[in-house]
């Protein structure tokens, strides 16, 4: 054996203790659903690993009525200060347990132990260091004084970051004063309900967080529900669309963060080995299940040859494999639809004429796993130039200027994130101003902090996650409507509504 | 400085397949001004990157071994002494006398004026690692600061050669690096490449150390080293160990990727060695790792690739102790030198 190999360094799994089977996380216990339970697998065994309960639209019901009293009664009426110091109990309860939510995500998800335990779970913890320490400084997020939280936020996540969605979403919504009820991925379901725990150590009081797992009808159950205040949705730009009608007409306040086909522009004055890295980690980190994936690569013709070479000598080392070896770089797909869909995008980039290239390595037997692809001689007529692939699939793209990079860059109906890499500072920001991105990230790439902002232009959505921005989502300003309140609580130093549920006028920002 | 100072040319034989017969200052300037830019922050998140690898079992016992396979076993201060020199000898033969499966180190690194003491001491032992024996390289050139003329920095590598050194560690004129003076710095390596031409007509090897912690940009450390490289170097080696900070992960890395694009480029396989600084086997991993998913696993053999290292070898026999029996000994179980 090679040393390059690497001798097998798996990450034990005796530190998880999951239950057979989980049930609905409501009011602060775990009950059963009324529909029929589903197994969660592992996608790199195609594995059971627990099973999960249903949710149909009567326990959609009692969890949104759970959240409506701890609402009223709780919540709403608690000072920010307390607020925060739950939210501060949660990142650290997350801290604790680190170890344990980074093998269960790899495990349930399929990403490599090396993502969850670098990345997505110290996220998770910083996410709601973050917000907890806003909770008692609302005033200052922007909408004048004495905002107000909105209520019950209904809230459905994606499958490629689980916890580290549930954590966007939960976070600034607790900071702000509403309650939550929020529905898992079908297939991802497992540390939301190791998440639950958390809550029930944090003694999070009963109704401020409701888990409802379940297919995608679950989700529409609970984005329709009509005592619902904020509806916010992160997911594909097909899903996003039918919730924005649904929502249309009603006075839910709505923010949706959807697909991405973000441009990776490299400039021929680029500090090239630095930005091969950023191309790797820009599509090939999380499988390329990323929303903000730098799947369009745009190369400065007269560099095109030495970028794509270095490329593919750089991916000859990444490891495909067992997303629990604490070596492994790329993990399994994760789920036999996804990867069927992947497959069939490839196909169709080769059919139309463009150049695949793919790793030479082993593929477990079980499982669902996909090479790392590059294609190149593609054009921007090609579909895998335009669809979001949600893989580990890069298309190369060329141009010769600047305006042309834009132009490039710009012609898609997505605008969630874009990269640059230059060593000239004056191109960086020129170029940066001129692209409709929500993220432009400049000499790096998937770079995350809770205090930056995050979301789309056009059809990758609409609001914003993190950062003083991500607070508006679940926010609305006093406005002139209750300066008593205004008075009282500055009085009180109590930061949140204390009026209770607001009949809010606000309008549905769907557009 | 005059921009078009001819640079002298004779083993100069890279410089000038590369950039042409009329090899000027200013053509070596163009040159290394042109390189691509490196990004300090996206370098060392890919050196991080590279030490989170988990080496374990089978892969670390082969790490271990070849850890000390590839080790310049140094000692460097004003105080050495032919017995201390000895001693280090007796080290480097054989570093863990309860163990014989324990591979010799590959070189013993001294001042010039030492050679002859290691020369004697190595015996029979004295030859090529790859055959297992042991060799000899000497530090010259007025290191570790580099300040005298050319003709002493000439004498200084002529003795040690002729003294028996296999190999010789060089360091370049930082200040006239810094100064934008290339040519001065090419010819000098240039010139002590032709000072390590033995009778016979073989040349001592030639490692080039750039003493990065006073090149301080990794911009400077990629010039530096296509400086080298071009110049005629058979290594390219960080530091002297006597200036902070010595060899780093990023700082390797890069350099590495040099050597990988001069190999693309060329065919030709430099060696690397990185020097001082480097005590724990854990983090001498973390440096094969590097090479392993740099420049490819066949340069971690002898001729291609040195630690530059003191006490790096006992904490790595102990490492290899606890692979043996499966327990930690103590410091007291390993040797002084």
């Amino acid at each position: 054996m090679s040393f390059l190999e690497y001798a097998p360094a798996p990450e034990s799994t005796s530190i998880l203790n999951l239950k057979s089977e989980y049930g609905l996380f409501i009011d602060g216990e775990f009950v059963d659903g009324s529909g029929e339970v589903f197994d969660t697998i592992s996608p790199a065994t195609e594995e059971v690993i627990a099973r999960i309960a249903q949710a149909d639209a009567s326990d959609v019901d009692r969890a949104v009525a759970a959240a409506r009293r701890a609402y009223d009664r709780t919540w709403s009426r608690m000072s920010g200060s307390d607020r925060g110091k739950y939210l501060f109990r949660i990142a650290r309860l997350v801290q604790e347990r680190s170890r344990e939510l980074a093998v269960a995500e790899s495990l349930d998800n399929g990403k490599p132990i090396r993502e969850t335990r670098d990345v997505d779970v110290p996220l998770v913890a910083a996410w709601f260091f973050y917000y907890a320490g806003w909770a008692d400084k609302l005033e200052y997020a922007g909408l004048g004084p004495n905002p107000r939280s909105l209520g019950v936020a209904a809230q459905v996540i994606p499958w490629n970051f689980p916890l580290l969605m549930l954590a966007w979403k939960i976070a600034p919504a607790l900071a702000a004063g509403n309650t939550v009820v929020i529905k898992p991925a079908e297939t991802t379901s497992l540390t939301a309900m190791l998440f639950a725990e958390i809550l029930q150590q944090a003694d999070l009081p009963a109704g401020v967080v409701n888990i409802v797992t379940g297919p995608g009808s679950t989700g529409q159950a609970l984005v329709t529900h009509d005592d619902v205040n904020k509806v916010a949705f992160t997911g594909s730009t097909g899903v996003g669309r039918m919730i924005a009608r649904q929502v249309a007409g009603s006075s839910k306040k709505l923010t949706l963060e959807l697909g991405g086909k973000a441009a990776n522009i490299v400039f021929d004055d680029a500090a090239i080995d630095q930005a091969v890295e950023g191309i790797v980690n820009g599509i090939f980190f999380n499988q390329g299940h990323v929303c903000c994936a730098g799947s369009r690569l745009l190369v400065q013709e007269n560099v095109h040859d030495e970028v794509v070479d270095k490329l593919k000598y750089r991916l000859s080392t990444l490891r495909l494999g067992d997303p629990l070896d604490k070596n492994t770089d790329i993990g399994a797909i994760n789920s036999a639809a996804q990867l069927e869909r992947i497959r069939t995008l490839s196909d169709t980039g080769e059919n139309e004429g463009a150049e695949r290239w793919q790793l030479d390595c082993t593929i477990p037997e079980k499982g669902f796993w996909f090479r790392p692809t590059i294609f190149t001689r593609v054009s921007a007529a090609h579909t895998i130039a335009r669809e979001e692939i949600f893989g580990p699939v890069l298309s190369v793209l060329t141009f010769r200027t600047p305006d042309e990079a834009i132009a490039k860059a710009n012609n898609t109906p997505y605008g969630l994130s874009a990269g640059i890499w230059t060593e000239k500072a004056s191109r960086m920001l020129a170029v940066a101003d001129r692209l409709r991105a929500g993220v432009v990230w400049a000499n790096t790439f998937n770079k995350f902090d809770p205090a930056s902002p995050f979301g789309g232009y056009k059809e990758s959505g609409y609001g914003r996650e993190g950062g003083r921005h991500g607070l508006a989502a679940y926010l609305e300003s006093a406005g002139r409507e209750a300066p008593a309140a205004i008075m009282a609580s500055a009085a009180s130093a109590t930061t949140a509504a204390s009026g209770g549920r607001k009949k809010t006028t606000k309008k549905a920002v769907a557009k | 400085m005059t921009i078009d100072h001819p640079v002298a040319l004779a083993p100069a034989e890279r410089a000038v397949r590369l950039l042409g017969g009329d090899l000027t200052e200013k053509a070596l300037a163009l040159h290394l001004d042109g390189l691509a830019g490196v990004d300090a922050v996206g370098l060392e998140q890919r050196a991080a990157g590279l030490a989170t690898r988990s080496i374990k079992t089978s892969s670390k016992a082969w790490a271990l071994d070849t850890i000390i396979r590839t080790c310049d076993l140094t000692t460097l201060e004003g105080a050495d002494t032919p017995g201390k020199v000895r001693s280090l000898v007796a080290k480097a033969v054989t570093p863990d006398a309860t163990d014989p499966t324990t591979p010799r180190v590959a070189a013993v690194c001294v001042y010039g004026d030492m050679v002859p003491y290691v020369v004697e001491a190595l015996g029979s032992l004295h030859g090529d690692p790859d055959a297992g024996l042991v060799s000899v390289a000497a530090v010259a050139t007025a290191f570790p600061s580099g300040r005298a003329s050319l003709d002493i920095k000439l004498a200084d590598t002529r003795e040690a050669v002729a003294a028996g050194a296999d190999e010789i560690d060089m360091v370049i004129d930082r200040g006239a690096f810094l100064s934008g003076r290339y040519g001065l710095v090419f010819d000098q390596i240039v010139a002590v490449k032709e000072a390590c031409r033995r009778p016979d007509g073989t040349y001592a090897h030639l490692k080039v150390i750039l003493e990065t912690g006073e090149l301080v940009t990794y911009d400077n450390v990629k010039r530096a080293s296509w400086l080298a490289i071009l110049a005629g170097a058979d290594f390219i080696k960080t530091s002297t160990g006597k200036v902070s900070p010595a060899a780093t992960l990023p700082v390797t890395l890069l350099m590495l990727e040099v050597i990988r694009d001069w190999h693309r480029l060329t065919g030709e396989k430099v060696g690397m060695k990185p020097a001082g600084g480097i005590r724990a086997s854990k983090d001498a991993v973390r440096y094969l790792v590097t090479v392993a998913e740099t420049v490819g696993e066949e340069w971690l053999t002898p001729h291609l690739w040195r630690f530059g290292a003191s006490s790096l070898v006992n904490d790595v026999l102990l490492q290899r102790q606890k692979l043996r029996t499966g327990h930690y000994s103590g410091p007291d179980y390993v040797t002084v030198d």
